[in-house]
């Protein structure tokens, strides 16, 4: 079980890399898709049905667009290489290399601060309900809902999903007003 | 304690292509991938052992359930994500129809 989950997500860090180095952007884009369907099944494996089936949705829909943005565009990537050559000698391109270091640094410290702070955290398997109690044994008299999740999304937390529907309607706004003005000339 | 090294792995990734990518594309992919480590590990943590679905039927009377208030919020995080990630990208198709290229590096042009 666990090691399933933990090779499901070795595949999508594997696919998340290739998607960032990809040279064309419609394999990256593909590859994004593993990405997105590999949580889908540690969704399903992690006893999160209504999860799954929300995220299956959404990564098709989401691949949909982007494919659909860059359809019409330049496909290739823009990277620097890290190596320049000139007059037949490689030389390392200083202002990526530079990126490069500081990225690194960064991503070490972090991890660092997250492994030190493993121990704060209950391990995997092990979880007391604190706030959630309630909710398991009243649950199903107050909501009248047999699915505990949408019972708390749309009776104890309605608020929460009042707030999304909110944050939908402005974001669907903004994408009209992005997309219908004409831009000035420069 | 392995799943969460590697899912804060993920997030890393994620991270070092929005820090280091020059295509916008590509920036807004990293970005997605730091939202899926980050619902991923909320359901992480809400797991518990030999637990069932949170949904009550005949024969889960006496059955642990898993935390079904994580996944609440998560199911929350993943519908928002998809208008941010709209958004984001009808941001940069806009921008790629002014200046021709999703090379964050040469549209420079921002002027207050």
């Amino acid at each position: 079980m666990e090691a399933i989950i933990a090779v499901l997500l070795i595949l999508m860090i594997a696919g998340s890399i290739y998607t960032l180095h990809a040279r064309d952007l419609l394999s990256a884009i593909v590859s994004y898709g593993i990405v997105g369907f590999a949580l889908v099944i540690i969704f399903l494996f992690l006893k999160a049905p209504d999860l799954a089936i929300v995220q299956l949705v959404v990564e098709i829909i989401t691949l949909i667009i982007m494919i659909a943005v860059i359809r019409n565009s330049s496909k290739e990537d823009l990277q620097e290489r890290t190596t320049v050559k000139v007059e037949g000698v490689h030389y390392i391109n200083l202002r990526s290399a530079l990126y490069l270091l500081v990225t690194g640094i960064l991503c070490i410290g972090l991890f660092y601060y997250f492994v030190k702070s493993i121990p704060g955290l209950e391990p995997f398997g092990v979880h007391t309900t604190r706030m959630a109690t309630t909710y398991i044994e009243q649950g199903a008299e107050l909501t009248g809902s047999a699915n505990l999740v949408t019972g708390i999304l749309f009776d104890f937390r309605g608020y929460d999903t009042l707030g999304e529907a909110t944050i939908l309607l402005t974001a669907v706004i903004g994408i009209l007003t992005i997309l219908r003005i004409k831009g000035k000339k420069v | 304690m392995t799943l969460f090294v590697l899912c804060f792995i993920l997030f890393l990734v994620g991270m070092y292509g929005v820090i280091t990518r020059r295509n916008m594309i590509k920036i807004i992919l990293g970005l997605c991938i730091m939202e899926y480590s980050l619902n991923l590990f909320f359901v992480l943590i809400g797991y518990v052992k030999n637990g069932v679905a949170p949904i009550i039927t005949k024969g889960t009377e006496q059955a642990t359930f898993v935390d079904p208030l994580p996944q609440a919020m998560v199911l929350t995080v993943i519908v928002i994500g998809l208008a941010t990630t709209a958004m984001l990208m009808a941001i940069a198709i806009r921008l790629y129809r002014k200046h021709n290229t999703f090379d964050i590096r040469e549209i420079n042009t921002l002027k207050g």
